[in-house]
């Protein structure tokens, strides 16, 4: 696992991605903390407006990470050296995985800088009730930091069915948009409503919700309960990964007639998650 | 663990409802090169494939070295070369070969040292720092060859290794997958008889999917024709010579093919398979002061045997 999350780090330098993701993070990260917390009238002392807006840059930031992971492969052809040599498909998914989830990390590390700045200039503010407390600019990053994982890990899960990556990283992006919307724009629509069916969708999509849950971390509060929703949500979705390679082999891959390909992918994913995968593999 | 390396039992293999591999049964014994032939699409990759724990068989058992495959353990004790190159085009061929070092647990001096070696061997030990994008076809081919083997497996699979290159290439490649053969099991799949011919010393025939023969090419040209055939070239008349070889027992036809040098004729001797003329040939000759130029049997091509076997070839997989 550590050769291949290597590999994949080397790789994000090797290539302009790892460049233009931080580069992209940095610098809509720098615009928008001069906006909110520098050029404003009303600055504010903290990192969560800083995280929540950089948010809605996911669904270009999160493809750039990981629309190569598993479909470059497939495209090289190195799969077939990867599924030959002794590592398990579960450890080439999740060293990609943390290949991606290291950038991400990365490019928080060098967002403290803003921290470091806000620490500066808000001395008598930043423990002010007003002002962030240290421990509610770390919920924030762990917060941020889970979130992101998961749309990292619905970008690995695509990346698995495809081995086209432009495909890879138009899927991934669509999915994030739409589900931003979801959250954001279809399910307040949902609150206080008289329909008794509409009230129940929002109940479920509220307790889904990444973005709900993302709105504890930034009001300061760590709950065991969201860390474990993001950890479990990464976890299915890499697993889901793994159950589609896994398939792929079993089936037959790009050997197999046409119509075997991503609908067997999808396939695959859903006898995984209704227990009828079928035999084990090397997962 | 078992006698053979490897252990084909009735392996059928299905992709959706086609079946690609139709109860396909072989051996292949330790320190040996071994063939498998047929046309483009008839499921030599899919066989492969399986021997290699990339595929799962739909039926049947593979074994490699005593041990039901796919086994991950196994898998370090086998290299495979894929049909198509399988290489970071963005890395040097040392990066390549440094990361999938890392994947078998080579690294440090000991990667340094199989490394300096196995890249000598494919003739690639100047290029090494070279970005594999900018190598050419056939060095794409050998550092392909290098990474197979650079965990020193025990089997080696090769999945059409020469496809691509240019004939001096070709060469050196097959005089490689020799001397592999000395240390490590060798199966190759090819659809170029003539490599199969030169490298392998045995040959499984796939057609459709199903094995149409497998055996030693000397016994598979012996399984398709009864008859032995031997080129002659004799110093004296004609006539005489030709009546001298006709009195041979065993001699069942003779055929004058005129004289290609001064003084000489040749002649193309037919006999029954199990008849081996060449010694009685001698004696008659020489007991009538014809001396014999050039003797040469002439054994049935591989290519013979290999359309009269896949004569009924369809549509391959």
């Amino acid at each position: 696992m550590l050769a291949i999350w290597k590999r994949e780090v080397q790789n994000y330098f090797y290539t302009p991605i790892g460049y233009a993701f931080l580069g992209i993070f940095l610098l809509a990260g720098g615009i928008l903390f001069s906006l909110t917390s520098v050029l404003s009238s009303m600055p504010q002392a903290n990192v969560v407006s800083l995280f929540d807006n950089l948010s809605f840059l996911f669904m270009i930031l999160v493809p750039m990470l990981t629309m190569r992971l598993l479909s470059e492969e497939r495209r090289n052809k190195t799969d077939q050296l990867l599924l030959t040599s002794p590592l398990t498909i579960r450890s080439i998914v999740v060293g990609k995985f943390l290949a991606a989830i290291t950038m991400l990390l990365a490019a928080m590390l060098i967002a403290t800088f803003y921290v470091v700045v806000i620490a500066q200039y808000t001395v008598t503010s930043i423990f002010s009730p007003q002002g962030a407390t240290y421990g509610a600019i770390i919920t924030n990053y762990v917060g941020f930091f889970l979130f992101c994982a998961c749309y990292i890990a619905i970008g690995v899960l695509i990346s698995a069915m495809t081995e086209n990556q432009v495909a890879a990283a138009f899927i991934t992006s669509g999915a994030i948009l739409v589900l931003q919307l979801l959250e954001l724009a279809l399910l307040p629509n949902f609150a206080n409503s008289a329909n008794p069916f509409l009230s129940f969708l929002f109940a479920i999509f509220s307790w889904l919700s990444f973005y709900a849950r993302y709105s504890t971390f930034t009001a300061g509060m760590l709950s065991l309960a969201d860390v474990l929703y993001y950890i479990s949500f990464c976890g299915i979705m890499l697993f889901l990964a793994i159950r589609i390679i896994d398939r792929r082999r079993w089936s037959g891959g790009r050997d197999a007639p046409a119509g075997e390909g991503a609908a067997g992918a999808w396939k695959a994913a859903f006898a995984s998650l209704t227990g009828r995968g079928g035999k084990g593999g090397r997962a | 663990m078992s006698e053979n390396c490897i252990k084909l039992n009735n392996i059928n293999k299905y992709f959706g409802n086609k079946q690609v591999l139709d109860n396909v049964c072989f051996e292949v014994p330790f320190a040996s090169v071994y063939g498998l032939l047929g046309p483009s699409g008839c499921g030599k990759t899919t066989t492969v494939k399986i021997i290699s724990g990339i595929l799962e068989a739909t039926s049947g058992e593979t074994l490699v070295l005593g041990e039901k495959m796919p086994s991950l353990p196994l898998m370090a004790r086998i290299g495979y070369m894929a049909q198509s190159d399988a290489l970071y085009p963005d890395l040097s061929a040392k990066e390549n070969m440094e990361f999938f070092g890392a994947l078998y647990g080579l690294a440090g001096k000991a990667f340094a040292k199989r490394f300096d070696d196995v890249m000598a061997l494919v003739n690639l030990s100047d290029d090494k720092d070279k970005v594999v994008g900018a190598y050419s076809g056939g060095m794409k081919r050998r550092l392909s060859l290098a990474m197979a083997i650079l965990h020193q497996p025990t089997v080696l699979i090769l999945d059409e290794p020469t496809v691509g290159l240019d004939p001096r290439q070709i060469i050196e490649i097959r005089h490689l997958i020799k001397d592999l053969g000395a240390e490590h099991t060798v199966v190759l799949s090819s659809h170029i008889l003539h490599e199969v011919a030169d490298v392998c010393e045995r040959v499984v025939i796939i057609n459709n999917g199903a094995i149409v023969a497998q055996d030693t090419l000397e016994n598979l040209t012996k399984s398709i024709s009864d008859s032995f055939r031997v080129r002659l070239r004799v110093l004296g008349p004609e006539r005489e010579a030709k009546r001298v070889i006709r009195e041979v027992a065993g001699v069942e036809s003779i055929e004058a093919l005129g004289s290609k040098e001064p003084g000489s004729a040749d002649f193309m001797v037919e006999a029954a398979r199990e008849a081996d003329i060449r010694v009685p040939l001698f004696r008659a000759l020489s007991r009538a002061d014809l001396p014999i130029l050039t003797m040469r049997p002439l054994d049935i091509e591989l290519e013979d045997i290999f359309l009269q076997l896949t004569a009924d070839a369809g549509e391959g997989y």
